[in-house]
């Protein structure tokens, strides 16, 4: 590993993006590694890595708000939010258990992919909770967009921007977050034996209740369980009896629902944040597709075989599909499908072969993937940060 | 006329006037081109009133279609265009100047589809912030962001300034609750970003389009996430010996792991001044007083209130005042949601939109009196206090063009104390023409030369809506930026 770059502050990351242009040598930049899996293959000589950028910088639980630079673990930014009563409320997505990776996710691996759990559906994203970020960009400038304030509509929202930017756009030293205080418990309602479309339905009814359900997600049958259907309710204990009361009620023509008292909630969300359902065969491709609800059930009944596994997260808006491994993970019978629902896939775990040869992000319309190739040569005109990443280059 | 300037209009634009006009009535028929000075005239400003500029034509398409075809000639004739929705702009966003064409959305206001299983509607942008929440509101659900203009700003406006609300707090801001756009672009081209799906791989152009002022390209439909509403909401209202006493309470009440849907913050003068134009039974001994307002059942409100009593009573609340009947809610939320209009009554005022962490409210506050007390001038502080986004409304004479400059020089000042103590220059109304010179003080060069790339990365002749956000004299240096 000679050629591993690791800054440890920013003018040495402005060094090595500088040294990469003169020497028109791409780095492929990383925090952790925990997402190495995530995107197409970079070509890149050198690595650059995050990791020893790392600390929280900012931690004010009475303004909601909390930075960390990007190489800080994000288990160790969320224990120290947690000491403060504060959570990331976009639940943080986990790659390492798809991955079987033991590497260690960091703050700035998280924004670059935007990874965000299942309580996404009620309360944003990662890019709704960031508000604000440092980043060495392609020109190996530091930029600050956003601030550590919650609202700030000062200058163009390039926050926004680096969320999700795999790294294609600036390498992120730092990130601020509003954050939300811990909720007092939580509990999960489950109903069982729900076939998928009812148990969408059930999802959404739920979701569009007044009672702030913070997690809705459908998990089929398999051969060892029935389909489940579980929507978690988090909030002070007095105000749990009286919701999960009435959403019993509200969704009675769903069935009797059983009850995941705090522990077996915490469980089992800890396992779909992890999308643990589908990894039984560590062989399989994974997909990640973003449909609206009222077309999830037919999108996956449509692709009969294809799937050899799947389930529901985000009330149906999430479907999370794993297929036997093959030369282009199906995309060829995939991508037409769900473009037709409207939707767009992400194939999320594949070997390097398969991500180099087939769209690992769902290709744009031309108009739009100009559009995105001019923001990133705005950033990134030498194409020196994890090169192909996200599109092939042209 | 004041002190911020527009770059001179080009002759040569303004020459081939008639040529112009005659080439839009080709595309947008009938009334949607409008031409006579008198019609123009309702176009010439925003709700920054001090500044007009004449546009050399005004146009209302009709379609997408027709939006495309006016942007792709507009950019083949290289003329300035000045995207519109209601006008309400506070920073001057809407602001035309004379060699420009204002492309206005307001002919578009449908709506086009309600999905209330998937929690989403789709609009045309023309459409008014209220109309949206109006269309769904029998059906128990609402769109969350909501600007005190609602009944007049446009979806369009919302997206280009990533406009907030008191709501914001629970509720974020537009860009949180805006999923998709059709979007038109310079040459013409018609692009869907986004959509029903959440967060679509690829860059956030999304994110990115929320809050670009309209210096992209013309937004013409919207996905809206929608709501189901809360069972109830009910607003307390406590007054405080102090303003320190205020911010001390709604940072006790956030430090104490609540988060209500709304912490509003008016001072003594404010507070005057609104009891006088509503008669909301504002208590008219206190220094400050706080609305905090809260959802959920009836039990569920009663037992939040108690907890947020407790903790204002702790920190210094000597009145308390819940409302018990909708009509009192609703005059406790009247005085407040009528602030501008009152103050609007009794002076000319300039309304400055700064964000601040709310820890350095009391000292923030501190140097407001001052700035302004030194250009002997009043203000009045109404302040979405939970996150720290601040309204001092510095009263003026509009006919004395001394004062006009005192204000603005003194509403400058607060912005940069605002970023001064780690906070911002705006919070929801945007850079516009008010703050463009002062970018400079909230970021280097560097950072402005960077988001003038983006710019050029959708415009690269800089026509769409040129004059706004960044300072004039960096302008001459964008094409050496980019
Ligand atoms: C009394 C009053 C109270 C207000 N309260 C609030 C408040 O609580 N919160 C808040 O955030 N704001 C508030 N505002 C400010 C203002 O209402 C918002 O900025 C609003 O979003 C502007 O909407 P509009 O339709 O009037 O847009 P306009 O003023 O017409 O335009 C605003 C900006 O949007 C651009 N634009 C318009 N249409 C398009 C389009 N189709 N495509 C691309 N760009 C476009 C314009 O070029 C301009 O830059 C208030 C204003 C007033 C007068």
């Amino acid at each position: 590993m000679s050629d591993l770059i690791a800054p440890t502050d920013e003018a040495g990351v402005e060094a090595a993006v500088h040294d990469a242009m003169s020497s028109k040598t791409p780095i492929a930049v990383r925090g952790g590694g925990s997402r190495a899996g995530l995107g197409r293959p970079t070509q890149a000589a050198r690595t650059l890595t995050t990791e020893r950028l790392s600390g929280v910088t900012l931690l004010e639980p009475a303004e909601l708000v909390a930075s960390a630079r990007a190489g800080t673990p994000v288990a160790a930014f969320e224990a120290e939010l947690a000491r403060a009563g504060q959570r990331l409320a976009f639940e943080p997505f986990d790659h390492r258990a798809l991955y079987g990776s033991t590497a260690e996710p960091t703050v700035g691996g998280m924004v670059a992919t935007n990874a965000s759990g299942p309580r996404r559906v009620i309360a944003g994203a990662a890019r709704d909770a960031l508000i604000g970020v440092r980043l060495v960009t392609g020109r190996g400038e530091t930029i600050r967009s956003g601030g550590r304030v919650m609202k700030n509509v000062t200058g163009y929202d390039l926050v926004k921007l680096a969320c999700g930017s795999h790294g294609t756009l600036g390498v992120i030293t730092e990130a601020t977050f509003k954050t939300l205080p811990i909720p007092e418990t939580e509990l999960s309602l489950v109903w069982e034996g729900l076939d998928e479309a009812r148990g969408v339905e059930a999802l959404c009814a739920a979701m569009g209740s007044p009672f702030e359900a913070s997690g809705a997600a459908h998990l089929p049958a398999n051969a060892d369980a029935p389909a489940r259907t579980v929507v978690r309710l988090e909030n002070f204990e007095s105000q749990l009896r009286y919701r999960s009361g009435e959403l019993e009620k509200l969704l009675k023509p769903f069935g009797a629902a059983a009850r995941l008292a705090v522990d077996a909630s915490r469980a089992l969300w800890s396992e779909i944040r992890e999308a643990a359902p589908l990894l039984g065969d560590g062989g399989r491709s994974v997909w990640r597709v973003s449909v609206a609800p009222s077309r999830a059930a037919a999108l996956a009944g449509g692709l009969g075989a294809l799937a050899a596994a799947h389930f529901y997260d985000w009330s149906g808006g999430l479907l999370w599909i794993a297929v036997e491994p093959s030369a282009d993970a199906g995309a060829a019978t995939l991508r037409p499908a769900v473009r037709e629902a409207r939707g767009h896939a992400t194939l999320v775990r594949a070997s390097d072969a398969v991500r180099a040869a087939v769209d690992v992000f769902e290709p744009e319309p031309p108009a739009l993937a100009r559009l995105s190739a001019a923001v990133t040569e705005a950033f990134d005109p030498a194409g020196v940060l994890n090169p192909g990443r996200m599109h092939v280059r042209h | 006329m004041s002190g911020i300037a527009m770059p001179e209009p080009d002759p040569r634009i303004l020459a081939r006037r008639d040529q112009i006009v005659a080439g839009l009535k080709e595309i947008v028929k009938g009334e949607g081109v409008i031409d006579s000075e008198d019609e123009r005239r309702a176009f010439e400003t925003d709700a920054l009133t001090a500044y007009r500029r004449m546009p050399l034509a005004v146009v209302l398409p009709s379609t997408t279609q027709e939006v495309a075809a006016v942007l792709k000639y507009l950019n083949r004739e290289g003329v300035p265009i000045i995207p519109r929705g209601a006008g309400t702009s506070l920073a001057g966003g809407a602001l035309p100047q004379e060699d420009a064409v204002v492309v206005g959305v307001s002919k578009m206001a449908r709506v086009l589809d309600v999905n209330l299983a998937d929690r989403t509607m789709r609009v045309e942008t023309g459409i008014t912030n209220l109309g949206v929440s109006g269309a769904i509101s029998h059906e128990g659900f609402f769109y969350a962001p909501d600007p005190s203009s609602q009944l007049a700003c446009t979806i369009a406006g919302n997206i280009a300034m990533n406009s907030g609300g008191a709501h914001c707090l629970k509720y974020g801001v537009t860009t949180n609750n805006l999923m998709g756009v059709v979007f038109v672009t310079m040459e013409g081209e018609i692009v869907e970003i986004g959509g029903d799906a959440m967060d679509a791989p690829g860059l956030d152009m999304l994110g990115l389009i929320c809050g670009s002022e309209g210096q992209f390209g013309i937004v013409t439909e919207a996905t809206l996430r929608i709501l189901p509403m809360a069972e109830g909401a009910r607003p307390i209202l406590f007054g405080f010996p102090s303003s320190e006493a205020a911010g001390a309470a709604t940072a006790a009440v956030i430090g104490a792991g609540i988060v209500p849907v709304a912490i509003e913050f008016m001072d003594k003068i404010a507070i005057d001044i609104c009891e006088d134009f509503a008669h909301a039974g504002y208590p008219m001994d206190a220094g400050a007083l706080l609305i905090v307002e809260v959802e959920g059942a009836p039990a569920e409100i009663d037992e939040q209130l108690a907890r947020i009593g407790e903790v204002a009573r702790a920190n210094g609340a000597t009145s308390a005042r819940q409302a018990t009947t909708a009509a009192e809610a609703a005059a406790i939320w009247k005085g407040r949601k009528s602030a501008f209009g009152a103050m609007g009554r009794i002076s000319d005022y300039i309304c400055m939109d700064g964000t601040i962490p709310t820890g350095r409210l009391p000292e923030i506050l501190a140097r407001i009196t001052e700035i302004c007390d030194a250009a002997e001038l009043k203000v009045a502080n109404i302040f979405h206090a939970g996150d720290g986004n601040l309204h001092p409304l510095v009263l003026y004479d509009m006919n004395d063009p001394v004062s006009l400059a005192k204000a603005e020089r003194a509403g400058e000042d607060i912005l940069i104390a605002c970023v001064e103590v780690g906070g911002c220059l705006t919070g929801e109304h945007g850079v516009g023409i008010e703050k463009r010179e002062l970018m400079t003080t909230q970021f280097t060069e560097g950072e402005l030369f960077q988001q003038m790339r983006v710019k050029s990365a959708f415009d690269p002749n800089w026509l769409m809506n040129p004059a706004k956000v960044f300072p004039l004299h960096m302008r001459g240096e964008t094409r050496k930026a980019a």
